[in-house]
C-alpha cells in the first residue's frame, strides 16, 4: 500500500500534493499497489479532487490542533496512518512541509529517503531506484533505497497535474497525539502574499529581474509584465541583499530553488550561484545589454538590448497576444 | 548551555562538477571544498553571536566524514567555534549522517542544534529534521531569525505562503536558513587560533545506510540560444506560446 501526504493551503488542495497524489498512483501501477492519501481538515470538495488525482481511499483527519502544520504532530499523523494500512512506501510533496517532516518519519520508521525525487521509481528486486537533483541541478544521480519502509518526496513541478473520473472512498481517521511532546508554539503569521500570486515555489511562470534594473524604483515594468502574464516576481541576491526586494523574492542557490515552466531573467549577469537555483526551469529567456553575459549560454531565447526599452515592447506583446487569443 | 552546529565539508559553488568511476564517483581532483554556505553563514555565525552575547557557553561544530574534511572543521574554529568533533565515516546516507550527530548530541547534553537548511551538493534538507526525529525533538525548520532568553527560543521563520513567530523552550533543532546572521569574515587571531583548538575524532557506531548512490549524470546544457531581434517581441509571444508551448 502506498500512502501520500496532501495538503490544504488557502482553501485548496495544495498543487504540489495533487502532484504528489498522481505520483503515488503511477508508483502503484508500477508495483501493483493502491494509493491512500492522508488529508487533514479537509472538506467535500477537497476530498474530491485528491480522488481525482488518484487516490483509491482517503484518510480523513479533523483535529485543529493539525491547523499550525507542526511537523512533529504531522509527522505522527503520518505515522500512525502507516502503521494502520501497513505502508511500504510513502510519498510526500518535497515542499516546505514534506523536508520537515518526511525526514523525521524516516528516522521513525527506520525508512530510507530519497528527497527531492524528479521522475518515477524504477522497481529492482525489492529495492526502488529513485532520480533526484544533485549539485544543485548541475547533475542527477540515482539513489537506490534498499529499506522495507521507503519514503520518497517529490520536487514540485516535475510533472503536470493530471485529474481524472475517480472517486475515493472516504474513510475518518482518528489520531491520537497525545504522547507528542511538542512544545511549538505560534506567535504572529505574517502573509508574504501579494496580490494572490501564486508562490514562487509552486509557480509556473517567473519573471526576474537583477542588478541591471539599477534601482528598486524601476521595478514597476517588470511588476507589469508578470501581471499581464499572471507570473511570480522573482530576484537576483545583491537585490534582495541590498532592500531593492523583499528576500523570499531571492532565487537561487542560497534562495529559493524554482522549476517554473518559463523563467524570464532581465538585467541579470546568470553567475553560476544564481544558475543552480533556476536552471531546472523548462524555458528560460534572457534579456541582457551585454550580449557576452554568462546566462546566455543557458538560456532557450535571448535579447541583446537594454532592458529599459526591451521591457515595455514585451509588456505590449503580451497584451497584443491576449486579445488575440480571446 | 551548549549549542552543536552540524557542518558539512561541499565543493565551492563555483566548482564544475566531474564524476569517474564509471560515472558512481564525484571527482574530487582540484576541488576546492568549503563548509556548506547556510551551516557557516547562517547556522555557524549565529551561534557564536549567541555565544558572545553571554548566552551559549560553548559551540561545538560536528561533522561526519573523513580525515579531508578537517581543513574545512578548521575553518570554522577560525571563525570562532571552539573545538570540533569528526565523526570518522564515509557519508552521504543522510539517515547515517543524521543517527550520528544524535547519538553523540544525546550523550554529550547539547541543547540546542542548529543545522544549515541544505547542503549544495546533496540537496536534501533532511539531516536537520532526521536529528530531531531520532532525538524526539521539536524542529524549526528554516528560521531566519533566532534569539535566546534563557530557555526559550523566539524564532521567526518560512512557511508556505510567508513567515511565522514561534517561541519553544530547548532542547530544540533548528535549520537555518537567509537572515538569521551576516557572512563573516576570520579574523588573524582567529586563524591562529584554529590550529590549536581541540578536533576530537570519534568512530562511527553501527548504523545503517538505507539508500545509496548508484550513478551520477551531468545535467544537459541548454544547447542552442535562439537569438530574437529586441524590436520582435511580438516574435517572442509567439514563440513562446507555439514552440515552447509555455503560455
Ligand atoms: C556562495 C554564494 C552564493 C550565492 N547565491 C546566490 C543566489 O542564491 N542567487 C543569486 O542570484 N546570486 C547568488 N550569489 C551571487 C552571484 O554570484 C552573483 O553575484 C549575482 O547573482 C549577481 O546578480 P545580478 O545578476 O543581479 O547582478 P550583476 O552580476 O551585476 O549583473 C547585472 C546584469 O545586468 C545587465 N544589465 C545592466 N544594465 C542593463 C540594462 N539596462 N538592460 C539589460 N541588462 C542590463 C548586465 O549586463 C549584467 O549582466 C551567490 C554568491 C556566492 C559566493
Ligand atoms: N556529513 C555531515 N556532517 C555533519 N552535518 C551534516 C552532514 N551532512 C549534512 N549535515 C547538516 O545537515 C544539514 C542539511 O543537510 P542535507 O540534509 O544533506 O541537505 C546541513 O546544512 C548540515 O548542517
Amino acid at each position: 500500500m502506498i500512502l501520500v501526504y496532501t495538503e490544504i493551503n488557502k482553501g485548496k488542495v495544495k498543487k504540489a500534493s495533487l502532484e504528489a497524489v498522481n505520483y503515488a498512483s503511477k508508483i502503484a501501477e508500477l508495483t501493483s499497489s493502491s494509493v491512500t492519501a492522508i488529508a487533514i481538515n479537509a472538506d467535500a470538495a477537497q476530498l474530491e479532487e485528491i480522488g481525482k488525482a488518484g487516490a483509491k481511499k482517503i484518510l480523513s483527519v479533523k483535529n485543529d490542533a493539525l491547523a499550525g502544520l507542526d511537523s512533529m504532530l504531522i509527522s505522527a499523523v503520518v505515522e500512525q496512518a502507516a502503521k494502520a494500512e501497513g505502508a511500504k512506501i510513502i510519498v510526500f510533496s518535497f515542499d516546505i512541509t514534506g523536508k520537515a517532516v518526511a525526514p523525521r518519519l524516516s528516522a521513525r520508521l527506520k525508512a530510507g529517503l530519497v528527497a527531492g525525487a524528479v521522475d518515477y521509481p524504477v522497481v529492482n528486486g525489492t529495492s526502488l531506484d529513485v532520480k533526484k537533483n544533485v549539485f544543485s541541478g548541475k547533475a542527477t544521480a540515482i539513489y537506490s533505497i534498499n529499506s522495507d519502509i521507503k519514503i520518497i518526496s517529490l520536487l514540485p513541478n516535475s510533472f503536470p497535474v493530471k485529474l481524472a473520473d475517480n472517486t475515493a472512498t472516504v474513510a475518518d481517521f482518528a489520531v491520537d497525539l497525545g504522547s507528542v511532546n511538542s512544545k511549538i508554539v505560534v506567535k504572529e503569521k505574517k502573509s508574504t502574499d501579494v496580490g494572490g500570486m501564486v508562490p514562487l515555489p509552486e509557480a509556473e511562470l517567473v519573471v526576474s529581474a537583477g542588478r541591471g534594473m539599477k534601482g528598486p524604483e524601476n521595478w514597476g515594468m517588470i511588476e507589469e509584465l508578470a501581471k499581464e502574464l499572471k507570473a511570480t516576481t522573482a530576484c537576483s541576491r545583491p537585490v534582495a541583499d541590498m532592500h531593492w526586494r523583499p528576500h523570499h523574492e531571492h532565487v537561487g542557490q542560497t534562495g529559493v530553488a524554482i522549476r517554473p515552466n518559463l523563467y524570464i531573467a532581465i538585467g541579470i549577469s546568470g553567475a553560476i550561484q544564481h544558475l543552480a537555483g533556476v536552471n531546472g526551469s523548462k524555458t528560460i529567456v534572457v534579456i541582457n545589454s551585454d550580449k557576452e553575459a554568462p546566462f546566455f549560454k543557458s538560456a532557450d531565447y535571448g535579447i541583446v538590448g537594454d532592458a529599459f526599452t526591451i521591457v515595455p515592447k514585451l509588456v505590449e506583446a503580451v497584451k497584443k497576444f491576449k486579445a488575440n487569443q480571446n | 548551555m551548549k549549542i552543536l552546529v552540524p557542518i558539512s565539508n561541499v565543493p565551492d559553488t563555483t566548482t564544475k562538477i566531474a564524476f569517474g568511476n564509471g560515472d558512481t564517483e564525484f571527482n574530487t581532483a582540484g576541488v576546492q571544498f568549503i563548509i556548506n554556505p547556510y551551516d557557516e553563514w547562517y547556522a555557524l555565525v549565529r551561534a557564536l553571536e549567541l555565544k558572545e552575547a553571554g548566552k551559549a557557553e560553548k559551540v561545538t561544530i560536528i561533522h561526519v566524514g573523513l580525515a579531508d574534511s578537517d581543513a574545512t572543521i578548521r575553518k570554522g574554529f577560525a571563525l570562532g567555534a571552539d573545538d570540533g568533533v569528526r565523526i570518522d565515516s564515509e557519508g552521504p546516507d543522510a539517515y547515517f549522517v543524521a543517527e550520528q550527530i544524535a547519538k553523540y548530541a544525546k550523550e554529550n547534553g547539547y541543547d540546542l542544534i542548529m543545522t544549515g537548511k541544505e547542503t549544495i551538493n546533496y540537496n536534501g534538507s533532511s539531516v536537520g529534521a532526521m536529528i530531531a526525529g531520532f532525538m524526539d525533538l521539536p524542529l524549526i525548520s528554516l528560521a531566519t531569525k533566532f534569539d535566546l532568553e534563557g530557555n526559550k527560543a523566539t524564532v521567526e521563520h518560512d512557511v508556505d505562503g510567508g513567515t511565522q513567530v514561534v517561541e519553544c523552550e530547548l532542547p530544540l533543532v533548528v535549520s537555518c536558513a537567509k537572515g538569521m546572521a551576516e557572512q563573516r569574515i576570520p579574523n588573524m587571531k582567529g586563524i591562529m587560533g584554529a590550529r590549536t583548538k581541540p578536533l576530537t575524532v570519534v568512530a562511527a557506531s553501527a548504523a545503517d545506510k538505507l539508500t545509496s548512490i548508484k550513478s551520477y549524470t551531468l545535467s544537459a546544457g541548454r544547447t542552442t540560444c535562439k537569438m530574437i531581434d529586441e524590436n520582435s517581441m511580438d516574435e517572442l509571444v509567439n514563440l513562446l506560446h507555439t514552440e515552447a508551448k509555455v503560455i
